[in-house]
């Protein structure tokens, strides 16, 4: 239509065609997702979606149809929901996470871990002294529930029969033992990822709340001499699991660090850096979690034997500090 | 909702720039969309989980109640934890609750919306969501004092307290979560030519082209894709309107018809406005002086 002389009618008419091609892309994509599109098809969105922005930039400058120009922005949204929405496949995905992602992650807190060890370890240590010094301050670090039949009044036998026998003897009940173990350390060591939030403080206080009891029944078990065989009896989990919680409260460090001091540029900036990197680390350290549980729920259970015990916990230190220091060499970046 | 016409209020809009540097323009979700999302989410959460107690329930006695029961207490805790991070890493940042209310979660600085994003926003429910509810629902013993109630309160209350509407999760994961636009792409006015006959009648001179500004043109384009009751009355009002400001007669003092008459002052208008914008003139109103 030589007549009618609008530049842009002219390009909309030429550009249209590929409009319209992204437009049914994107609704079929928001309908069945984009596993669903064909192989040509998955090439062509990026092609034709960058062809949309850059017909949007050339709108914006030449048309005054602002049905054109707003219709070509939400489309521009939409496609870019699809190619930027994130798109790697499940599995591929779990393997880069475990390769890669969460021990470089881990490597790059190495200091809010070793603080979180160091809450831990005093905690640990706080408990031990004070219950060794007094067996009255044992009440106030366990609480009865936790405590059951082991409290400072317990004859010797009574704590030493509860290291090599479950509350659950029959092997049937294990299970259900270690899936309850499971999901109750996760949801702890989640939430002490979580409650970083608050500057990192709750955090701290639920590891060395966590240090204290640890503390009081080992202090419990060294006045009746049982040092080695409760060590044996805790270790042989407790180095996958308070590796967890470690992790779990280095993540919570992380973001309350992140939170107090922020980096260069603003507070939400550095939050938001910070608390995907601190978050791949606690859903890693649910890994961990899931491993201490079978090794609790099952190994320690058909497991008596001391050195055993003390061979299994040292394996799988080793197993997890190789893990972390080797895997995925290379540093953590955010946006790769 | 967000159609071609009705732009939606600056407060609520968001701009990213995307990798090929265009800056696109988004709107944020309301609390109230995210809220009912949530809740339809929660639902849903609900709903599979009485189906695992039933289920568990029925084969009690078939695989025996322990099994039952581990492997109930360990699918309750992975649809419980895991259900909003399956679908945001499945489904490119939406629910089935986003889904239906057409929301969304994006990268706030315009990048690939990343898994370690999606585990980072969705971990932060455990304080924000699940403690909360727990806590309203009962049997939370270790919640109970004062100052967690505070500290909880605040992290609910978060959205209300800024902006951008963020959750402490979408601050932790650098996210935003925005609506999904619609609009359509309507035939172009200036395309409905005026019939040939008129089409030589009505002609401007460039004088009476230089009255009006884009933003009277792209009013003049909002009437014109009315199709109302009224819609009929409104453009006669228009047209008469136009014609008396910029001194056009009818030639041969035939009346015209107004939609004819208003379509071929937009594609003149529009034309000459495109014109001078490619010139570095942008005429924004009529009350813009050269």
């Amino acid at each position: 239509m030589p007549d009618l002389n609008l530049r842009s009618y002219d390009f909309r008419r030429e550009r249209e065609k590929s409009w319209r091609e992204l437009d049914d892309l994107v609704k079929r994509i928001r309908r069945s997702g984009l596993s669903k599109l064909s192989a040509s098809e998955l090439r062509r969105l990026p092609e034709l979606y960058r062809s949309t922005v850059s017909s949007l930039s050339v709108a914006r400058s030449i048309s005054l149809d602002r049905n054109v120009i707003a219709y070509l922005e939400s489309l521009s949204v939409r496609a870019y929901f699809c190619v930027y929405g994130g798109r790697e496949g499940l599995l591929a995905g779990i393997q880069r996470f475990i390769l890669q992602d969460f021990p470089s992650a881990v490597r790059a807190a190495r200091w809010h871990m070793a603080a979180a060890f160091s809450v831990l370890f005093l905690g640990c240590l706080t408990g031990f002294l004070l219950t060794l010094g007094n067996a009255d301050w044992f009440y106030s670090f366990v609480s009865d529930g936790m405590a059951g039949s082991r409290t400072p009044t317990a004859e010797t036998s009574v704590l030493r029969d509860v290291l090599y026998k479950s509350d659950d003897t029959a092997v049937d009940h294990l299970n259900a033992f270690a899936s309850f173990l499971f999901t109750h350390n996760t949801r702890i060591g989640l939430l002490s990822f979580a409650l970083g939030f608050a500057l990192g403080v709750p955090t701290i206080l639920l590891i060395f709340i966590n240090g204290l009891s640890l503390g009081a029944f080992a202090a419990l078990y060294a006045s009746r001499d049982l040092s080695v065989e409760l060590w044996a009896w805790l270790l042989i989990h407790g180095t996958t699991e308070l590796l967890a919680l470690v992790l779990c409260g280095g993540a919570g460090l992380v973001l309350g660090a992140a939170m107090a001091f922020p980096d260069k540029y603003s507070r939400m900036h550095s939050l938001a850096v910070k608390g995907r990197m601190a978050a791949v680390i606690a859903i890693g350290s649910i890994g961990l979690f899931f491993v201490a549980a079978l090794l609790e729920g099952f190994a320690r259970q058909l497991i008596t034997d001391i050195t055993l015990r003390y061979l299994i916990g040292g394996i799988a230190l080793t197993g997890w500090l190789a893990y972390f220091i080797m895997c995925g060499k290379g540093r953590y970046t955010n946006d790769d | 909702m967000t159609d071609a016409t009705t732009a939606p209020s600056p407060r609520m809009q968001r701009s990213i720039t995307t990798p090929e540097g265009v800056m696109l323009h988004v709107t944020l979700a309301g609390r109230g969309e995210r809220f009912t999302a949530v809740i339809i989410d929660l639902a849903i959460i609900g709903a599979i989980l009485t189906a695992i107690v039933a289920v568990v329930i029925a084969v009690w006695s078939d695989i025996g109640g322990n099994w039952a029961m581990s492997l109930a207490i360990v699918l309750s805790f992975g649809v419980r934890s895991f259900y909003f991070m399956f679908f945001e890493l499945r489904w490119q940042g939406t629910t089935p609750g986003k889904r239906l209310l057409e929301l969304r979660v994006i990268d706030r600085a315009g990048g690939q919306l990343r898994p370690n994003a999606i585990f980072a926003r969705n971990l932060m429910r455990e304080v924000e969501l699940f403690i909360p509810l727990s806590l309203i629902l009962g049997g939370a013993s270790m919640m109970e004092n004062l100052f967690s109630l505070l500290w909880i309160g605040v992290l609910v209350a978060l959205p209300f307290f800024n902006r951008d509407r963020l959750r402490g999760g979408d601050i932790i994961a650098g996210t935003w979560v925005v609506e999904t636009p619609k609009a359509e792409l309507l035939p172009d006015i200036a395309e409905t030519q005026p019939k040939n006959e008129l089409n030589a009648v009505i002609q401007f001179t460039p004088e009476q082209l230089s009255i009006y500004g884009v933003y009277e043109l792209q009013t003049l384009e909002q009437v014109m894709r009315q199709d109302g009751e009224n819609s009929a009355a409104t453009k006669s009002t228009v047209a008469l309107t136009i014609q008396g400001k910029i001194g056009w007669q009818p030639p041969d003092d035939q009346p015209v018809d107004p939609s004819a008459f208003l379509q071929a002052f937009y594609a003149a208008q529009r034309g000459n406005l495109e014109r001078n914008v490619l010139f570095g003139k942008r005429r924004e109103n009529k009350f813009d002086k050269d």
